[in-house]
């Protein structure tokens, strides 16, 4: 079987660097931007859907291992003087100043630290079941963006970054995107992944067949804290700045949307509602900006295009609550399938 | 203590609030043995299951799993000891695949790890493929090898009962706990489990303890009887036995089995 999919997996990989090297020579800022942002938004959608999707495990705290890995990539990647310009406020703690890294070692250490505190809370925090665990995840996050805010000497406070380096450009996102599909792929075909959705679908059953419950959701908690933090990571370095108010509860709701849209257990589901997602959130900007109607000019309404999506989801979770996908995947033997029935 | 006795419970009793479910429940299971237990509704016979599977911690009393004490130990520590068991009201992965299922139930006993699948080490892809025909080889035992890849909830009612067998044997059990395993089947499928019990007691060199109001069943497949009622143990003994207990008659097998 895996002779049967190597092949086209290859094959895909080398379509997606031709697209991305045609996107490089012809696309223009604004739309190379887009681009970077669904392979951003596709590593966040996956991670989260491991955990919600596939682990059953309820958490909002996204934004808060984002963060992390925001802070810590770019603490890496900075230089001293940059740091020394940067840093107003109060002079940052000598090993802030000291620390620094090449930028794919950034992003995997912004991963690390972000999966370490994935760890650390996961311990007491998944004991908790559904809503509550949301509540809980929660509040991490806003603990996180609180801490980001009162620690002047690690995060620059308030004022937050600027200036960070952009490493991150297409080929370093698109790179991230292919790995985290390809870990979790494997982690969810593995029979370990067989297991978290046991424990997803019954937890009772699942204690019977001598699974470690708790084992498992650290597991996924952890591998799905690691690729928010590299998310995080990867988007610091795309929008050059950041600070503790990007890191508020609307960044998780936005992932969270993607992840519900594209299904919820349907990872090909995500990359799809990432790709889409992204681009419509951006066409939206239409309805922001002043229009004429029937002879009336209406103002703008900055916001509007939250309102949209809102209404979007709500119409998503009336009509097709299993989102596009449900728990289908677009595999090569599907995609084969609906060609020989076409020929058929 | 004789060491053929597998599993014994010594005073085993179970109280929620006031409500005494289970008192003093003593039993012992030798080696190769089916034992049935029975009795009315709420005599508190999953109530026992539940203590000696982990799910519920004994308010008092001992598990003894081959002469060593495991009361209170968390499920899954008791499966990889070697207890396995199947629910009353079917518990299955519903939206995984019968072949999945009983991969599940396999896990346990599996060696390598995801990570190791991440970069196709060899030791994990021969895992895999041995793990795969395994988990086929326990369905054929249950009849369900050519249903490997459907969705385990479309399975009819009977096939879902005998996958959770397959998956609790996947796991690799000295001591199989079913909880009436023949509800909801007809005399015919019923007629069949009586064989299955026995044949898969035989091939996995199981002790089977289960629960069942099917008397055809009980009488049929079990050497032993343990009749609790009310929390309490009121009869034990070999069917014939139980089946003229006074005590039993009125308390369980009504007045219906009394002329007969």
């Amino acid at each position: 079987m895996r002779g049967r999919t190597i092949l086209p997996n290859v094959l895909a990989i080398g379509v997606l660097g031709l697209l991305l090297y045609l996107a490089e020579q012809y696309c223009d800022g604004y739309q190379t931007q887009i681009l970077n942002l669904i392979a951003i938004n596709i590593i966040l959608a996956l991670s989260l859907n491991l955990i919600y999707g596939f682990t059953g495990l309820f958490s909002l705290g996204h934004a808060g291992f984002m963060a992390i890995g925001a802070y810590v990539c770019s603490i890496l990647i900075m230089t001293p003087e940059q740091k020394d310009m940067l840093f107003i406020l109060q002079p940052a703690y000598d090993w802030v100043m000291a620390a620094h890294a090449p930028f794919f070692a950034a992003v995997l250490a912004g991963g690390a630290v972000a999966a370490l505190f994935g760890l650390l809370v996961g311990i007491p925090l998944l004991r908790l079941g559904d809503d509550y665990l949301g509540i809980a995840t929660l509040g991490f996050a806003e603990i996180v963006r609180v801490v980001a805010n009162n620690m002047p000497r690690l995060t620059n406070g308030a004022l937050g970054f600027k200036g960070i380096p952009a490493y991150a450009d297409l080929w370093w996102n698109y790179a991230w995107a292919v790995i985290a599909l390809y870990v979790i792929v494997r982690l969810l075909t593995s029979n370990t992944g067989n297991v978290l959705k046991a424990v997803r679908d019954n937890e009772i059953a699942a204690k019977a067949m001598g699974v470690d419950v708790f084992r498992y959701k650290l597991l996924s908690f952890t591998v799905g804290s690691f690729f928010a933090g590299v998310g995080g990571a990867l988007l610091a370095s795309l929008l050059t700045t950041i600070d503790p108010k990007m890191f508020l509860f609307t960044l998780t709701f936005n992932v969270l949307m993607i992840v519900v849209a594209g299904g919820l257990g349907s990872l090909s589901g995500s990359v799809l509602a990432g790709i889409g997602i992204t681009v419509l959130l951006e066409w939206l900007r239409i309805v922001e900006n002043p229009v004429d109607v029937l002879g009336f000019s209406l103002p703008g309404v900055p916001g509007m295009r939250m309102v949209v999506f809102s209404l979007a989801l709500i119409i998503i979770i009336l009509f097709r609550r299993e989102g596009l996908m449900g728990m289908r995947e677009l595999t090569w033997r599907t995609i084969a399938g609906v060609f020989s029935r076409e020929k058929a | 203590m004789p060491n053929d006795i597998i599993l014994e419970a010594r005073e085993l009793t179970m109280r929620f609030g006031g409500l005494l479910a289970v008192s003093d429940f003593s039993a012992a299971f030798p080696r190769g043995s089916i034992t049935g237990l029975i009795g009315p509704n709420g005599a508190g016979k999953t109530t026992c299951f539940n203590m000696i599977t982990g799910f519920y911690r004994p308010t008092s009393g001992q598990v003894l799993l081959r002469g060593r004490p495991v009361e209170g130990l968390p499920p899954y520590r008791l499966c990889h000891a070697g207890i396995a068991r199947t629910f009353q009201n079917i518990r299955l992965f519903n939206n995984e695949t019968v072949l999945e299922n009983v991969m599940i139930g396999r896990h346990l006993r599996q060696k390598t790890n995801w990570l190791e699948t991440l970069v196709f080490t060899p030791r994990s892809r021969r895992e895999a493929r041995e793990m795969r025909t395994r988990c086929l080889e326990l369905l054929d035992v249950v009849g369900l090898a050519d249903m490997a890849e459907e969705k385990s909830s479309s399975l009819p009612y009977g096939a879902q009962r005998r996958l959770e067998i397959a998956r609790a044997l996947a796991t690799e059990p000295s001591f199989l706990l079913l909880d009436e395993p023949a509800a909801g089947m007809n005399p015919q499928e019923s007629e069949d489990l009586m064989g299955f019990v026995r044949t898969i007691r035989e091939a996995f060199g199981l002790t089977i303890l289960l629960i069942e109001h099917d008397m055809k069943v009980v009488m049929g497949v079990c050497e032993h009887l343990w009749v609790l009622d009310y929390g309490q143990i009121i009869a034990s003994g070999v069917p014939e036995a139980i089946r003229s207990d006074p005590a039993v008659i009125t308390a369980y097998l009504g007045e219906e089995n009394a002329h007969a």
